[in-house]
């Protein structure tokens, strides 16, 4: 992959996943990238939501952290953040949510608490933020993460952000609101969720990746699509759209 | 009550801030009052409960100081930019104290300030079902929904003995407006049994009633009412200072240990008196560079027969 970098083409990739219209919740650093880049290409009316509390946001700059000031000037309204998890989120206003962490599992499920046991932790991790809530109550929740080992395990060490817990049947008992996992996008592969298990299945591998090398980084036998697709390469118009929305490469390497 | 409560920063930590209190530092990563956390750290205070949904910097100092022995969180982490050190050599290693965690989502912590702020029995919210972190603590419980009969998560009412609210301007007695990022500010100050408001301007009671949608905190519940500008450095004040990111980036590097972390409190919190001995200490270039371009908003008219 010479013209673009791994980080580049899962960001182009989570982009092509959002709609036009769609009201998306972001993170910063590479959930932000991929809103403005469906916004600047086929979804100018993506809705922004940020965690503080910024509806409509239009940086004007790449915002560095949640909380930017830059996220507010502009903005088509600001909340607080109890009004922010209540109207917006629990309000079942919020489509997307964008859903990072230090490891996930089979079912989406997503630990960002601890590594090791959470009342002796190996590593202590920042916990769930609004992450919980938001795995909770939106339609679709998108994660972008290395293919990694250390990543993609059998069991997470702590559940912080339930995905389809151990399959959808028990997932369903929760009565959660939200959809749940919608897609896991790697730098190998797009991973969806299978409609009956809640399994993640491989649905679409990335330019020369192969089964073999999805399968040598993930832990478990991976599921694959009964139509499993190419993921088209990034056009050059994606990429130089891209990369002006993070003129100084905070995000991109 | 007395409608001037104009006093010190020293003043109102000294007169509102005891030894075991459960204080808490208002503002979602805007208008963190920083100038509050260094003044209870010059003063001593120990055993405090902090709470907080981000403990952000601010939090990780007051831990290294030895002023806490329990932190009340929802996101442990360096926003932008990774950990909080600090925090975590206390809670994994007891350095330089042991601390005590209690830990929620952010709709369920910012749900127990609104259920404290009225007065509810608790909040029933649809969160945490199926997360780890109910078992992990006890205070998040379920209750069977009347209605439906389906299990709902619940938080109890959250009352901190204090609260420091920043905010952009405030009059002598207390009224407070506020813009921007308006994050747990009202929910705090609403919740606490005591609050302390500090303010970039104090202004007069008249520009206050001539935007009253703006006043997010009235004065009635306030006791204390601190001129302290630039108070939220390295965090940010709406359309008067920027984050300071480059500060938040330098952080991670001057917390690697604790003997390094002792050694900035030592200059930056007990070698100065006050905010403004603080800000002293840092170059008017830097200061300049973190004043943001104006960008005001159109005017409303508030007239009436």
């Amino acid at each position: 992959m010479g013209e673009f970098s791994s980080t580049e083409l899962m960001v182009i990739v989570a982009a092509r996943e959002l709609r036009d219209g769609e009201s998306v919740l972001v993170g910063v650093g590479v959930p932000n990238l991929a809103a403005n880049l469906a916004r600047k290409l086929h979804a100018p009316n993506l809705l922004m939501v940020y965690e503080s509390g910024t509806i409509g946001s239009n940086p004007s700059r790449m915002p560095l952290s949640i909380g930017d000031p830059c996220l507010v000037s502009g903005a088509k309204s600001v909340c607080s953040m109890f009004e922010q998890f209540a109207y917006y989120l629990q309000g079942g206003r919020i489509d997307v949510g964008f859903l990072g962490g230090a490891q996930i599992d089979k079912y989406g499920n997503i630990n960002s608490t601890v590594i090791g046991d959470y009342k002796a932790p190996k590593v202590r991790l920042p916990g769930s933020g609004g992450a919980c809530d938001i795995a909770s109550n939106v339609k679709k929740i998108i994660v972008i993460t290395p293919h990694e080992k250390r990543r993609f395990v059998e069991r997470v060490d702590f559940l912080t952000s339930p995905g389809f817990a151990d399959g959808k049947d028990n997932w369903r008992k929760l009565k959660l609101q939200g959809g749940g996992p919608y897609a896991v996008i790697t730098n190998l592969c797009t991973f969806k969720f299978d409609e009956v298990t809640g399994e993640m299945t491989v649905a679409s591998l990335h330019e020369d990746a192969t089964l073999e090398q999805v399968q040598e980084n993930t832990p478990w036998e991976v599921k694959v699509a009964d139509k499993l697709e190419r993921t088209l390469t990034p056009k050059q118009e994606e990429i130089e759209a891209l990369r002006a929305l993070d003129p100084e490469r905070i995000y991109l390497r | 009550m007395d409608s001037n409560k104009l006093m010190s920063m020293k003043e109102a930590v000294s007169k509102s801030v005891k030894d075991a209190d459960t204080v808490y530092l208002a503002g979602f990563t805007h208008m963190i009052p920083f100038a509050a956390g260094h003044e209870i750290i010059r003063q001593g205070r120990k055993n405090l409960t902090l709470a907080r949904a981000t403990p952000d910097i601010i939090y990780d100092q007051m831990i290294a100081a030895g002023c806490a022995k329990k932190l009340i969180f929802s996101y442990a982490g360096n926003p932008g930019v990774g950990s909080l050190r600090c925090f975590r050599r206390a809670h994994e290693k007891g350095i330089p104290a042991p601390l005590e965690v209690e830990e929620y989502t952010h709709f369920g912590l910012s749900g127990r300030l609104f259920a404290g702020a009225t007065n509810m029995p608790f909040l029933p919210m649809r969160t945490n079902l199926g997360s780890g972190l109910p078992p992990e603590n006890e205070l998040i419980r379920t209750v069977k929904d009347p209605y439906t009969g389906d299990e709902v998560s619940v938080v109890p009412p959250l009352k901190p003995d204090v609260a420091v609210v920043h905010v952009q301007r405030a009059d002598a007695s207390g009224n407070s407006h506020i813009w921007g990022i308006t994050g747990e500010q009202k929910d705090t100050a609403f919740a606490a049994r005591k609050v302390i408001i500090s303010a970039e301007e104090i202004v007069e009671e008249s520009v206050i009633r001539s935007d009253p949608n703006r006043t997010l905190v009235p004065d009635f519940i306030v006791d204390s009412v601190v001129h302290e500008p630039w108070c939220a450095h390295p965090s940010y004040v709406q359309g008067y200072y920027d984050r300071d990111n480059a500060f938040y980036v330098e952080w991670d590097k001057l917390t690697k240990e604790h003997e390094s972390t002792l050694k900035y409190l030592d200059e930056w919190v007990f070698g100065v008196e006050d905010r403004s001995g603080y800000m002293k200490k840092i170059p008017q270039s830097k200061i300049d560079s973190l004043k943001p371009k104006p960008a005001l908003s159109a005017p409303v008219d508030f007239g009436s027969v």
